[in-house]
């Protein structure tokens, strides 16, 4: 496994400026993971770094090979793609085993069962191997893509939504497999989604895009807690983060040039002190609530522990926990507290 | 706006040999928000056809306001239905689109008017009154098309997932958007969806479905807290309810089970459980890490989400997973103790998949 080195990356299509001076170092061993929504270019960059496209000025280095001009089939990445192209007529051991068997390696056929087999018990599909791979559901099926990827031994994964075509339950369940094989594996992964909870849950550091640029790179926790700015708090956290006029919430101790504040739904106080609001609506999600409560004119949610009862019509007090609001000044950029 | 209440009896439909609904009957109050959940293939959208009176009941009965519309055609049932794809007619403009329901009522142009002014206004569109459909956003089509279904003001108003087909963020939005709608204007709705948040978000009351069966009926909160059955346990709630098997069995009245050797407290037992026979289910949020837990096991996987942590933990009993506050620190690969809450654990019966009576779960009837 191997770093990989992206520096001032550009690319445009056309008049779209896909990629914005992209400069990012992925750890080796690092699981790193690029959130955006559409069309934010995270999956372009991944192509870039793949070679699949060719940046228009630039350099990308993976381990100390500069690959800046290298054909993709040379960089030794290995690339997973969002929708699993099987070959639907082999087994499931064969397609597991069809890039190990190109001439590049010549492994002889115990090693290669070898290393299918270890990968396909990773992964859970250990009893599937004889079966075709069109007799998969969907969940296998992917199982078996990211498999034919890992019997490899690149330098760097490169993945674009892997997960995103499969159900919640699934997804929860190979999210946790995932992240426990690349940590075995002490693998280096650069990792697309659009999906928040995936990059949290994933990541040793998310990279937050917005339109070709990285607006902020640092670990879940850091991002989550202090975000750069109110894009990046947006991004991250369901229900969205509550964002008010400083002048709402007169009690809270501002750092000078605060314009708005920001605080998470599960940091928003009822019933102690503070404003007054009416509760619009109530939501029960089973382990917690939503409280919507309109407060003159702003929309505040908060998340509330199960148990804890209001109803629509009913006016509450809502307050920030003490130290957990985050100031942001007129451009919207986080203020040091 | 008038409202109305919907019953069905002992509804049964059948296709050639497949049985798509069950022997089902619900009671939707007047002005409820109902919501029928459950996977694709369920029987929830051909019971929804049924009330609309697009599919002709095997047998049973459907009332809608106390009349027996069985066997009336769907035009004659005074019901809107919303489909999941909306078809606007695209040459005409936003006004056009919502008064089109009203024309071919035979409206009064000014009663029109004044009707789709108020529509508008309710779903925040009014600045779009003239624009053509096809440059709408999506958020925006799905108000307009909404609009259209309430402009008639039906008795009821039947949806079949009208927000599957918008991205989560803008669900999210439209979700709470559809909900304040009808505390507005109280209308009953039946809302199909096979998606649980959705149901525990927006229902009143829900029925959660499979395989043609309307397994258990009542508020979100109390299906999510005192699941009847195993598939509505593990169907309802995200991550889901974790199930491990009890070692023996369990006597009627016993409060605690065995599970992988450990002493588990569970509500006292109205029903005793025999040997091997007995599954426990609890929800993450109601195991802890507790260094005097006597169920022990390793640390899988520890996710951070925010607000919560979600920890996945093998034991000797299988896989659970638990969510814990994120201030707490837990090392992946670790070996720690498990405390779960006496009160909110539910014992299952495995064969029946049927949740034992319990000071938790009372009686077997519809909730």
């Amino acid at each position: 496994m191997a770093e990989i080195a992206l520096q001032s990356l550009n690319k445009r299509f056309g008049d779209t400026q896909a990629i914005a001076d992209f400069t990012l170092t992925v750890a080796n061993g690092e699981f790193f993971v690029l959130l955006g929504p559409t069309g934010a270019g995270k999956t372009t960059l991944l192509r870039l770094a793949a070679g699949l496209e060719r940046a228009d000025s630039g350099s990308i280095a993976i381990g100390a090979t500069d690959v800046t001009r290298m054909q993709p089939a040379h960089r030794d990445v290995t690339f997973v793609f969002q929708q699993y192209s099987l070959y639907p007529h082999y087994t499931v051991f064969d397609n597991l085993a069809f890039p190990l068997r190109s001439p590049r390696h010549r492994l002889a056929e115990d090693q290669i069962a070898r290393k299918v087999n270890h990968v396909a018990e990773l992964l859970g599909i250990g009893e599937k191997l004889q079966n075709r791979a069109t007799r998969l559901s969907g969940g296998e099926m992917q199982r078996v893509a990211i498999g034919r990827a890992l019997v490899r031994n690149p330098k760097a994964y490169l993945m674009d939504e892997p997960l995103s075509s499969l159900d919640a339950k699934l997804r929860a369940d190979l999210r946790v497999e995932l992240k426990r094989i690349q940590a075995d594996l002490g693998a280096t992964i650069m990792y697309v989604t659009h999906d928040q909870m995936e990059a949290m849950t994933l990541a040793n550091r998310i990279g937050v895009m917005n339109q070709g640029r990285l607006i902020q790179v640092a670990t879940p926790r850091e991002i989550y807690s202090e975000p750069e700015d109110t894009y990046v708090a947006c991004r991250l956290g369901s229900p969205r983060i509550n964002l008010v006029p400083a002048h709402l919430l007169p009690d809270v101790d501002t750092p000078q040039r605060t314009v708005t504040i920001g605080v998470r739904p599960e940091d928003v106080v009822l019933g102690g002190e503070g404003p007054h609001g009416r509760v619009s609506l109530v939501e029960t999600l089973g382990a917690e609530t939503v409280v919507e409560i309109d407060c003159a004119g702003e929309e505040v949610r908060a998340l509330l522990a199960h148990g804890q009862r209001f109803h629509s019509g009913e006016t509450v007090r809502i307050a920030p926990r003490p130290g957990r609001a985050i100031f942001f000044d007129a451009g919207g950029r986080r203020i040091a507290a | 706006m008038r409202v109305a209440e919907i019953r069905i009896e002992n509804l049964h439909k059948s296709f050639a040999h497949f049985t798509a609904v069950r022997d089902s009957t619900m009671t939707i109050g007047n002005g409820q928000f109902f919501v029928l959940l459950g996977p694709s293939g369920c029987g929830k959208t051909t019971t929804l056809r049924m009330i609309a009176g697009l599919e002709i009941p095997t047998s049973g009965k459907i009332l809608l306001g106390g009349d027996d519309v069985t066997f009336r055609r769907a035009a004659q049932r005074d019901i809107a239905f919303v489909f999941q794809f909306f078809a606007l007619y695209p040459h005409m403009n936003v006004r056009e689109n919502l008064a089109f329901p009203l024309k071919t009522q035979r409206t009064a142009r000014a009663e029109t008017r004044k009707r789709v002014d108020e529509v508008a206004q309710m779903l925040r569109i009014e600045h779009l009154l003239r624009l053509p459909v096809g440059g709408l956003a999506g958020g925006d089509r799905q108000r307009v098309a909404l609009g259209r279904a309430i402009i008639r003001r039906p008795k009821a108003f039947l949806m079949d997932e009208p927000l599957g087909a918008l991205d989560a963020e803008f669900r999210e939005m439209m979700c709470a958007e559809l909900r304040r709608l009808h505390d507005r204007i109280g209308a009953t709705t039946v809302y199909v969806t096979h998606d649980q948040t959705e149901a525990m978000a927006m229902g009143d009351r829900i029925a959660v479905m499979n395989k043609g069966e309307m397994l258990q009926v009542g508020p979100p909160q109390d299906v999510y807290d005192r699941p009847r059955d195993m598939f509505v346990a593990g169907f309802i709630g995200s991550p889901a309810m974790n199930f491990l098997p009890i070692d023996d069995g369990a006597a009627n009245g016993a409060h605690e089970v065995r599970v992988a050797g450990a002493h588990i407290g569970v509500p006292r037992l109205h029903a005793g459980v025999k040997e091997g026979k007995g599954v426990i289910g609890v929800r993450p949020e109601h195991i802890r890490i507790d260094a005097d837990g006597t169920l022990r096991g390793n640390v899988f996987a520890v996710e951070y989400m925010g607000s919560t942590q979600l920890v996945t933990i093998d034991t000797p009993a299988g896989r659970l997973r638990l969510k814990a506050p994120n201030t707490i620190q837990v090392e992946m690969r670790s070996t720690v103790g498990l405390q779960m809450d006496a009160t909110r654990v539910v014992v299952f019966e495995r064969d029946s998949e049927r949740a034992v009576p319990s000071d938790l779960i009372n009686g077997n009837g519809h909730g």
